[in-house]
């Protein structure tokens, strides 16, 4: 197990510089100046000098290992430096956003905490409804709570979120006017007044994502359940006489719920991108939304860095799925 | 032989089933999707037929100011049964058109997927040597965040390629492609594990034993006994194509304003929508019964074709 994790630790690597070069050269090869903003009145020779003090006259792969330097070299070491207080990261240059003229790492860093509480909240719910649908609608095949959450999931993952945002927008904010349609991530929670708006703004985006978090992880509870239910174990276990509840929440769970933790630990990354069309909607200022505006505003290095670390995390999140995978099922061994 | 009832014996000398009668069958006994496949073949029939019969012309703007002024934001009327758009056009043309393309587009970004997941799944599953190369580059492409490079792609090459191609074929083209190349992995990974089980089974054998060449088994042999999952990944494509194309035009990074497409008009209604809530209803209604009625396709056909339940 431990070699297979140090093997795969040692593909994702290359697999982590291959993408970083995908997006390197996809940005590079678009059109696209980035000076085209800069005033027309400005020379030839005044704009090839800015060019060459930007690094552009420099040949691609130049570029690239710069970048790569900044991006592991520069930028932890600068994130050590805040958190510990040294300056080991004293006269590195850093990745500069175009459109907000600062590192493009601590806008991020500003931005991390919406993302996170809303599309976070929003996964955990949608797991926890998840699962006990899941659990029910296995158990009691076809019967009308199977149907009814099962046309329901189906509607959760055929209904795009900007379109079930946009109704509850209709209906609660704009009809109803129960929850404030725009997040307003200025408000700091100081006591029970503002915690309470904090919630009610939080909750319709939270329940949008959940719903369709929850609408795909309930299938395959629901499937894993059914594989599981009609084991021989399972009869083995009843024949010897235990209680139903053992059997069901024991037994079956615990084996159904290994396909399910993967596919848990496989959608976390997209808590941090996959949330952009919901934070567009609500007008969450997350790291999707940042995304956006900097794709908007043409501002290369942000795009860059985000969808880079995306990148990472979908990486990261892939092989803590495999090597779970192989550490809650004992019969899959990798060698 | 004699002893033999004559229904028994007509029965025996029919010609043999297609198979694909036996799938109907089962078919026909998933309610959900049989009211799926009616509601995507009424839309498909609205879409393609009804602009014969509703003859407005979608991007009919009035020339005359006072009267575009007037038809500005109607309710829905005899003369326009939806209402109109805040440059009075008619919306039940522009819904028409629209899923015309968002139709379109759904389909075609489906078969290239299928194309591209089938090839490499059936090249992966035959040829060992090519295995662990093609199924390493479906695991990165796999671990790709498709999103945001779906959005990259889009925003990075519209310009170049709507001068050349012309706006609405460039962006056609662009939104297929980047749709395409970006969902084809799992049909891959389902193709690629069927070839494997299928080409130990003994017919594989005899072929090869009488000296058929590789790209005939793959033709004759292979290829039609992966239909099945072939085409329930074509079902769940086009689901997913049409909800990525509406994003993208949700995102405002589809096609252009005055090309319509169900993502496009929800889109451009978001800003009125507290005054106008039809308008941002209808086409999402339009997206969601599509996709919802595919998905449920999807699944009828999931059964159908699986031997195991099929005849149950």
């Amino acid at each position: 197990m431990l070699t297979y994790t140090l093997r795969r630790l040692l593909i994702a690597i290359p697999t982590l510089l291959f993408i970083s070069f995908v997006i390197f050269m996809l940005l590079d090869l678009a059109p696209g100046d980035p000076l085209a903003d800069q005033p027309l009145t400005i020379p030839p020779e005044v704009r090839e000098k800015m060019r060459a003090a930007l690094g552009l006259d420099q040949p691609a792969w130049v570029r690239y290992l710069l970048w790569l330097k900044q991006f592991f070299w520069t930028e932890p070491l600068h994130t050590f430096d805040v958190m510990f207080g040294t300056s080991f990261a004293e006269g590195g240059q850093r990745i500069i956003s175009w459109q907000f003229r600062s590192p493009a790492m601590d806008v991020i860093w500003q931005r991390l905490p919406q993302t996170l509480w809303v599309v976070g909240l929003a996964y955990v719910v949608g797991v926890i409804i998840a699962l006990p649908i899941g659990i029910i609608s296995a158990y009691r095949q076809y019967s009308w709570f199977d149907q009814i959450g099962t046309f329901v999931s189906m509607i959760g993952f055929s209904v795009p979120t900007f379109f079930t945002g946009v109704v509850l927008i209709i209906v609660f904010a704009v009809n109803l006017h129960w929850f404030p349609s725009i997040y307003d991530t200025t408000l700091k929670v100081t006591d029970w007044e503002s915690f309470w708006k904090q919630v009610r703004q939080m909750i319709m985006p939270v329940t949008v994502l959940a719903l369709f978090n929850a609408s795909q992880i309930s299938r395959f509870m629901r499937a894993s359940m059914l594989d599981n239910l009609g084991q021989d174990y399972v009869r083995t276990a009843r024949a010897k006489g235990m209680s139903e509840k053992v059997v069901v929440l024991k037994h079956v769970l615990r084996n159904s719920l290994i396909p399910v933790v993967t596919v848990i630990a496989l959608g976390i990354p997209t808590i941090f991108g996959g949330a952009i069309i919901t934070e567009q909607v609500f007008k969450v200022n997350g790291l999707g939304q940042l995304l956006i505006t900097a794709i908007y505003a043409n501002d290369l290095p942000m795009v860059q860095t985000l969808t880079f670390i995306f990148a990472a995390l979908t990486v990261l999140f892939n092989l803590i799925a495999d090597i779970l995978y192989g550490v809650l099922d004992p019969r899959i061994r990798y060698d | 032989m004699t002893d033999m009832p004559a229904s028994k014996v007509d029965a025996a000398l029919k010609p043999p089933r297609n198979q694909w009668w036996d799938v109907w069958d089962q078919f026909k006994t998933h309610k959900g999707a049989l009211v799926g496949l009616i509601i995507f073949s009424l839309i498909l029939f609205g879409v393609t037929l009804g602009p014969f019969l509703w003859r407005i012309d979608p991007t009919y703007v009035d020339p005359n100011p006072v009267n575009m002024l007037k038809l500005r934001n109607q309710g829905p009327s005899f003369a326009h049964p939806f209402g109109t758009d805040q440059l009075g056009r008619d919306l039940l043309a522009r819904l028409m058109a629209g899923g015309k393309v968002s139709i379109a587009v759904g389909m075609t970004a489906m078969l290239l997927s299928l194309l591209l997941g089938t090839l490499i799944g059936v090249l992966a599953g035959f040829f060992r040597r090519l295995d662990g190369i093609l199924m390493s580059m479906t695991d990165l492409f796999l671990s790709l965040p498709l999103l945001p490079l779906l959005l990259l792609m889009v925003t990075l090459f519209r310009e170049p390629l709507s001068q050349r191609f012309g706006t609405e074929a460039g962006i056609f083209m662009l939104i297929v492609v980047a749709i395409g190349v970006t969902s084809w992995m799992q049909t891959a990974r389902i193709v690629r594990g069927e070839v494997l089980a299928l080409k130990e089974r003994e017919y594989v054998l005899a072929a090869r034993s009488i000296g058929t060449p590789a790209r005939r088994m793959v033709l004759r042999h292979i290829l039609p006994n992966v239909m099945s999952p072939i085409m329930v990944s074509a079902t769940l494509g086009i689901a997913n194509a049409i909800i990525t194309e509406s994003a993208l035009s949700f995102l405002g990074l589809g096609f252009p304003p005055d090309f319509p497409t169900w993502g496009r008009i929800l889109f451009d209604a978001v800003d009125q929508m507290q005054l106008y809530p039809l308008r941002v209803i209808l086409p999402g209604v339009a997206i969601s019964l599509t996709v919802l009625s595919v998905n449920y396709i999807g699944d009828g056909l999931r059964d159908a074709l699986d031997p195991r339940i099929r005849g149950r």
